[in-house]
């Protein structure tokens, strides 16, 4: 197996859900060592979410635990029992980077914040990932990933005018948040490799979206700059361009401004170039216009599969794609020739295709060296490691601290 | 203030739009020296302006955030103004080269001599026509690490393909799985959220190939497909299909088990909260902030499994209930009673919120063409190491000199003969679209 870029970095990971999990996850499959702690019997509530291997909520079973996890190794602790939390602190020793997302008040409230965590490893990088960060009025609001999107994000401004705003898919934000963490757990440790002293790290995962790339922040500014709010714009504002109904599916296709000579190649309608109305940049912005232009566009894309239309604009370098289903990303030539998808084999469900690396180094690959732990399936090597005798770990399951 | 743990990193970049933008965003914000290599006679789409020098009736035809320049005027300069540029160019500097020169290439070449990083998300033919391969680069300097991130990569059948991040919503399969229930897809909006996922992923590589080099002094080659960052987040449609076959379809914004869960009307105009309640505890939470209602001790909402079949129901009732009242007041007295619920915020809000305003998150800069104002400030906080913005968004060429002449040692009279030739200036080549 190739050397792998974080190989050299040991990670203590106390993450629950999602944010905290991919973060964690991002740091393993590059190559950094990492041992999960979930609580004895329940383990991290993402094994109680779905979807579920042939449907069946079993706590192995979860596609969204068992993606979240891979590479990492699993132990439980109860970190409220004393004998825990001695534990733990004999892992925090020995690790570079400690991940953790509760809620704010927890980890103090353990014993464990990072005054005291410093003390017993002064390089210890921790990320402590929350909702709204450790501090501020929200610091103890509960939120969702809908929540995040409404507070932090551009919800405002999804949607068509006519509706409510509309929210993303399941847990985009908090993936997000995750890999944004990954990016900080790296800054820090660069820093304190050259400083020799350690950081505390406050993600809020509504400033992850506020500060995020998405329209935010350029909204933000445009607002600061014209004073106008931005608003949900309605379906067909753009001229030539949108997601229109083709033969098998929808399809988006961009053909204004400087693309509109693209989108009359690609019609094959060379006499458009000459029109008073579609060929004026400023003519094109008006909405009676727009509409004008779809009595061309419509008819032409029925003809067309969402592929097909896909292709003509790819040809002639125009922006466009289609409105691709789960199906189709998993049957999508490009997605398979280039290995994203990846057989992982686990105990209970065999293998299984899951997403695969998010990008390539080609010196130090992303690779998959062992499934998401079974709940506890590590406690034997960890503890072990640490000297604890076979003997202490039943003693330890019988006073349920692992 | 601290020194930053990046200093002392430098990143040569060609970077277009946004997604190459902000990971090199992440990295500048914490001390890496960014230089955004640009060009006076080519301009990629929505990076610098839809078109570089638009007419103000074009500007004001149509008054979204994609013209959104000050004063909705394009002003003198415009490619200093455009909110899409200046929302992540803070901290950069940006030099002009014309690499469609042999003599722009060399000058590339001495600064990739001096550079740790290069990245850049262009088409992928785009950097082989130039020339600008990672086989090229790494004989130039062999420990150089070059984060390619095209939208669909350097490898497979689309390498070539052209995307924005809305393209890429649709074909990584997200925006199938965010429009309105029962309506069709361009209802979803025109979203980037690739564009974030793959300038994080983006910044990370940038790390983990540094640490790795500084391990073993070897540089190497990152192959970004932008799609595919965001891919892994969707894990829970596209592992439903390999598990159980499953063709997930859109859930708008109702949740697969949660109810309430949604987006109800506040009192004003346009005014929104959310509401998610998860357990029964939410749920008496959400009673108590009504009220107790008589409507809520209804069989029909007993318990989870009857509050989700009476969704529709259920979700009428209390937007009664939310649209008599303002959106924070909803959102505050439902968080008061253990409820997650936030206020869908617009710009005035975000401005005016007060947790981002004790938080410090937006910072005031003052930039040479467009004046004072304020700016989304720095994502996260490090315990040692207070941070700040430092420059304001990077003027078109504005640091030519420092880069010509300190880092490439180029004297006076080089200087002005590349001016000249095109390759030093400040504003676009006359005739430049």
């Amino acid at each position: 197996m190739a050397e792998q870029a974080l190989s050299d970095i040991k990670v203590l990971d106390v993450t629950w859900y999602v944010a905290g999990p991919y973060c964690t996850k991002l740091l393993a499959d590059y190559g950094a060592d990492v041992i999960k702690i979930e609580r004895p019997e329940e383990g991290d509530p993402s094994r109680r979410m779905g979807p579920f291997f042939r449907d069946d909520p079993h706590p192995e079973k979860s596609a969204l635990f068992q993606h979240l996890n891979t590479n990492k190794s699993g132990i439980t602790l109860n970190l409220k029992a004393e004998a825990g939390r001695k534990i733990f602190k004999e892992l925090v020793r020995n690790v570079d980077i400690l991940v953790e997302n509760f809620s704010p008040p927890v980890m103090p409230s353990l014993g464990l914040d990072y005054e005291t965590l410093e003390r017993l490893n002064p390089r210890l990088v921790m990320v402590s990932i929350s909702n709204f960060g450790q501090t501020g009025p929200y610091r103890d609001f509960k939120a969702t990933d809908m929540v995040e999107y409404a507070l932090g994000g551009p919800m405002f401004s999804t949607g068509i005018p006519e509706r409510e705003p509309l929210k993303l898919y399941d847990h985009v934000i908090e993936y997000q948040a995750g890999v944004c963490a990954a990016v900080a757990s790296m800054v820090a440790l660069y820093g304190s490799d050259l400083r020799g002293s350690g950081e505390h790290i406050d993600i809020s995962i509504m400033e992850t979206q506020a500060a995020g790339i998405d329209r935010t922040p350029t909204m933000r500014i445009s607002y600061q700059y014209t004073g106008d709010v931005n608003q949900r714009l309605p379906v067909g504002w753009a001229f030539a361009s949108g997601v229109f109904p083709c033969k098998d599916g929808y399809v988006d296709i961009m053909g204004s401004a400087i693309f509109f000579p693209k989108m009359v190649q690609m019609l094959g309608m060379p006499e458009l170039l000459e029109h008073p109305r579609f060929s004026n940049f400023i003519e094109q912005a008006k909405p009676e216009v727009a509409e004008e232009f779809l009595t061309i566009l419509l008819p032409w894309l029925q003809e067309r599969t969402k592929q097909e239309v896909w292709e003509a604009a790819q040809s002639v370098q125009m922006l466009s794609a289609p409105i691709y289903t789960p199906e189709d990303l998993l049957k999508d030539p490009h997605y398979n020739e280039r290995d994203f998808w990846v057989d992982i084999d686990h105990p209970v469900t065999g293998r299984v295709k899951y997403p695969g690396a998010p990008f390539k180094m080609l010196e130090t690959p992303w690779q998959i060296m062992k499934p998401a732990p079974l709940l506890g399936q590590h406690n034997q090597d960890v503890f072990g490691k640490l000297g604890y005798p076979k003997g202490d770990l039943v003693k330890l399951r019988e006073q349920g601290v692992i | 203030m601290a020194k930053l743990p990046l200093e002392g990193i430098r990143i040569t970049e060609i970077s277009v739009v946004w997604a190459g933008p902000f990971a090199t965003q992440l990295l500048a914000d914490w001390g890496a020296e960014v230089i955004r290599v640009e060009s006076i006679h080519h301009f990629t789409y929505i990076t610098r302006g839809i078109i570089i020098r638009p007419p103000k009736e074009m500007v004001n035809a149509r008054k979204t955030w994609l013209m959104g320049y000050p004063n909705w005027d394009p002003g003198e300069r415009p490619w200093n103004c455009y909110p899409v540029f200046q929302a992540h160019a803070r901290n950069k500097l940006s030099c002009t080269m014309d690499l469609t020169q042999p003599k722009g290439i060399e000058l590339f070449n001495r600064l990739v001599k001096d550079s740790d990083i290069v990245l850049e998300n262009n088409a992928t033919e785009t950097m082989d026509k130039l020339g600008l391969t990672y086989e090229a680069l790494r004989k130039v300097k062999p420990d150089i690490i070059m984060i390619r991130m095209p939208g669909y990569g350097s490898t497979g059948p689309y390498k070539n393909y052209r995307a924005l991040g809305a393209n890429l919503d649709e074909s990584c399969g997200h925006t199938w799985l965010r429009c309105y229930r029962g309506m069709d897809p361009a209802s979803a909006t025109y979203i980037l959220a690739s564009d974030a996922s793959a300038g994080a992923c983006g910044a990370f590589a940038a790390l983990a190939a540094l640490r790795y080099r500084n391990r073993t002094g070897k540089g190497q080659l990152i192959d970004i497909a932008q799609v595919e960052t965001f891919m892994p987040y969707l894990a829970g449609a596209t592992m439903d299909y390999t598990m159980n076959e499953r063709v997930q379809t859109t859930p708008g914004n109702r949740h697969p088990s949660m109810a309430p869960h949604g987006c109800y009307r506040c009192q004003g105009e346009d005014r929104w909260v959310v509401i998610a309640v998860s357990c029964d505890e939410e749920w008496q939470g959400l009673c108590r902030a009504m009220d107790n209602p008589d409507w809520a001790k209804d069989n029909r909402f007993a318990d989870a499994f009857s509050r989700k079949r009476n969704e529709d129901e259920l979700d009428r009732l209390i937007e009664e209930w939310t649209s008599q009242h303002d959106h924070y007041a909803v959102m505050f007295v439902l968080q008061k009673e253990g409820v997650p619920a936030g206020a869908v915020l617009d710009d005035r809000d975000a401005y005016n919120d007060p947790h981002l305003k004790d938080r410090g998150f937006f910072q005031e800069i003052t930039h040479p063409d467009c004046g004072t104002h304020l700016y989304p400030g720095i994502m996260w906080k490090m315990s040692k190491t207070p941070n700040a913005i430092r420059t304001p968004p990077c003027c078109l060429g504005e640091h030519n000199e420092y880069v010509y002449k300190e880092i490439l040692g180029i004297s006076d009279d080089e200087y002005t003969m590349l001016e000249k030739e095109g390759h030093i200036g400040t504003e676009p080549a006359p005739g430049v679209l």
